[in-house]
């Protein structure tokens, strides 16, 4: 049984590039990077990061002050961007709220809080704050928790966490659940927030770069950590117009926790099983937007498995330059990616990207570049080898 | 929807194992050892297991539990991975190391950080590059992953090993989260129409449903499900236990509940 391709009815994005979909796309014409020297907290780290503006002013309504933490405010402003929580609101009436899924992903969820509350702790043994509340930051469902509370939603609701590919896979679980009829229409999205424990957990592993990462690039030594969240509504067209779903696969690299499979197996078979639920052939893929975190293993890997599968025939980029790695959130925030080229037919360049690593051979755009997309790929691969691709394109 | 059970796992204080378990969930024997059972699974080589933490190690002996007595080659199984709460030792080793000098996060509890890092130690030890997911869903936990893990099956028609498990939290963050006791389930599901421990039906309705009551005899297991969302599963398991089919309704995202026919 072929996919049937399921419509991105609304859709919304918040980045280090701004809030909402217009900033997104104004940076990616102007060539405006999202990235700035490491400013979060007191991290003393020396590097660059996507770090989203005006989170710390965010207000959460009376009713949910209980997940009161960055990552839940951070996922209020992508609700609250691209008209998103009203589109929910009009699929609600139609739907009916237990009819509607969320399905978010994200890697650390509220996990700032438990850090805050470790350092207000007498010593390393004594009680943590009162008023710390763990289950409504830090617990793993929290945002979508959270955000079916605020939405006012009541129908399946789940949370994944596979590190980076976590908000591409709900693409996968959303339709699963929509074609079994465990609901209509589904929100899908994440939300990830900058923390000490991904910038000192990235930097202990030696992934963390000193300068703005530079994805295929020779000279690339790791990743830039940003912040995002972005959502999208999933529903059958129904005679409708825009952005589709197309496809969506997913794979395990069973090599390594924190490495590639070195010849990008784990990636090639996800690609492929996305290819194979939307029916088409590699040459129809008219744009990749690669995992690309700018990690000398990502890419090399990254590239065996894209060439292996498309020669060197399909433009591609990475947009980790422009918003930095956003681990949870990437899998959303490139899907949107995608849905822009689709939408505005506009590829992004690899921002930062100077001297293309000679020994990597996909066809890597370093520039934006104005271009009809009808196909769209986005590539999502996290630590413990989870790996999702997903296919966007026009529906009409 | 409609699907075959192949095979049950079951780890727990007391309940080591499918095999042994089966007599106490009847009520044919009392449940002894509540305290929680050291675990020691032999999926991993020893110098991958010296990496992992007590709740990594609970989820891959569930897992091999469950694989004893399952027709699927562990190469072939996709999987769900559910974990309401994540690894809380971790949290708590690399929070306290974030309030000390330089602030000395440790590489390998980083990796072991992310919520599918039992799906990561699976995926080597099995060599399955079958897709795997692992997910979150408060206290309905169970019931969210039993839904995905039959979705998987029977619209990707693949075989799928559901592993709901979840460790006590550290002292720290005690009675803060949903999981202060120890349990894991599996349970292997395929669309196929094979000989399996039985057929399962599965729709989602609205309205709202208390969890089954547990006989009389299981009190202590009953403490158990409120403390510990994958012991949501403990009717199912008492049900799967004795040899007639029944249908039971599992609460699942306050407002639905989730139907369950066991067809013998």
């Amino acid at each position: 049984m072929s996919f049937e391709p399921l419509l991105l009815s609304a859709y919304s994005t918040v980045s280090a590039l701004g809030h909402g979909r217009a900033a997104a796309l104004a940076a990616l014409r102007q060539g405006r990077s999202g990235l700035r020297p490491c400013d979060y907290d007191e991290a003393g780290l020396d590097t660059w990061i996507g770090r989203v503006d005006g989170v710390e002013e965010v207000v959460l309504p009376a009713g949910l002050a209980a997940f009161d933490c960055r990552n839940n405010r951070l996922a209020a402003l992508g609700l609250e961007s691209d008209g998103f929580s009203a589109a929910v609101a009009t699929a609600r009436a139609r739907y009916g709220a237990a009819r509607i899924g969320v399905f978010l992903g994200t890697s650390t969820s509220g996990i700032e809080a438990t850090e805050q509350a470790y350092r207000r702790r007498g010593g390393t043994d004594g009680p943590l704050p009162a008023s710390f509340d763990y289950r409504h930051t830090h617990n793993t469902f929290s945002s979508a928790d959270f955000t079916r509370r605020y939405l006012g939603l009541a129908g399946p609701a789940l949370v994944i966490s596979t590190a980076c590919s976590s908000s591409a896979k709900v693409f996968a679980a959303a339709s699963r659940h929509i074609r079994a009829g465990w609901c209509d229409a589904a929100v899908v999205g994440g939300v990830d927030s900058l923390c000490l424990t991904t910038l000192y957990g990235f930097n202990s592993l030696e992934l963390v770069s000193h300068r703005p990462c530079r994805p295929w690039d020779a000279a690339r030594d790791g990743i830039s950590i940003g912040e995002a969240a972005g959502f999208a509504l999933l529903e059958r067209p129904a005679g409708r117009d825009g952005v589709a779903l197309l496809g969506y696969g997913e794979s395990s690299d069973a090599y390594h926790m924190s490495t590639p499979h070195p010849e990008g197996e784990g990636a090639l078979l996800a690609m492929r099983a996305a290819l194979v639920c939307a029916g088409l052939e590699p040459a129809q893929v008219d744009y990749i937007n690669l995992h690309g975190t700018a990690t000398p293993s990502n890419d090399r890997a990254e590239d065996r498995a894209v060439t292996r599968l498309f020669g060197t025939a399909v433009p591609c980029s990475s947009t980790k330059g422009w918003t930095g790695h956003t681990l949870g959130a990437a899998g959303i925030t490139e899907a949107v990616f995608g849905c822009l080229a689709v939408e505005h037919g506009l590829m992004p360049g690899s921002l930062n990207t100077a001297q293309i690593d000679p020994q990597l051979s996909a066809p890597l755009l370093r520039e934006t570049v104005q271009r009809p997309v009808q196909v769209a790929m986005s590539n999502s691969f996290g630590f413990g080898g989870s790996n999702c691709a997903l296919i966007l394109g026009r529906q009409s | 929807m409609r699907l075959h059970l192949d095979s049950i796992g079951l780890m727990a204080p007391g309940l080591p194992g499918w095999e042994a378990a089966q007599e106490v969930l009847r009520g044919e024997r009392a449940l002894e050892g509540e305290s929680a059972p050291v675990f020691r699974p032999t999926l991993l080589p020893p110098n991958e297991r010296r990496r992992t933490t007590a709740l990594i190690k609970l989820a891959l002996q569930t897992a091999e539990d469950a694989l004893a007595r399952s027709r699927y080659p562990m190469a072939e199984l996709a999987s769900v991975f559910v974990s309401a709460e994540g690894d809380g030792e971790i949290v708590d080793r690399i929070c306290t190391a974030l309030t000390l000098p330089d602030r000395p996060v440790s590489p390998t509890h980083f990796h072991n950080s992310v919520h599918n890092a039992p799906a990561g130690y699976w995926a080597i030890a099995s060599g399955s590059r079958r897709f795997s997911t692992s997910l979150a869903a408060g206290a309905d936990s169970f019931a969210a992953g039993l839904l995905e893990a039959a979705a998987v099956a029977a619209l990707e028609q693949v075989p799928v090993m559901l592993l709901a498990y979840d460790y006590a939290l550290p002292p720290a963050l005690a009675g803060r989260g949903y999981v202060d006791a120890v349990f894991g389930v599996a349970l292997i599901l395929s669309a196929d129409e094979a000989p399996g421990l039985a057929a399962l039906t599965l729709e989602l309705e609205s309205g709202t449903a208390l969890p089954p009551p547990l006989p009389p005899e299981l009190a202590a297991l009953a403490a158990l499900r409120a403390h510990n969302p994958a012991a949501a599963a403990l009717p199912l398991l008492t049900a799967l236990a004795s040899s007639a089919s029944t249908t039971m309704t599992l609460p699942c995202h306050d407002g639905q509940t989730l139907r369950i026919g066991i067809e013998r």
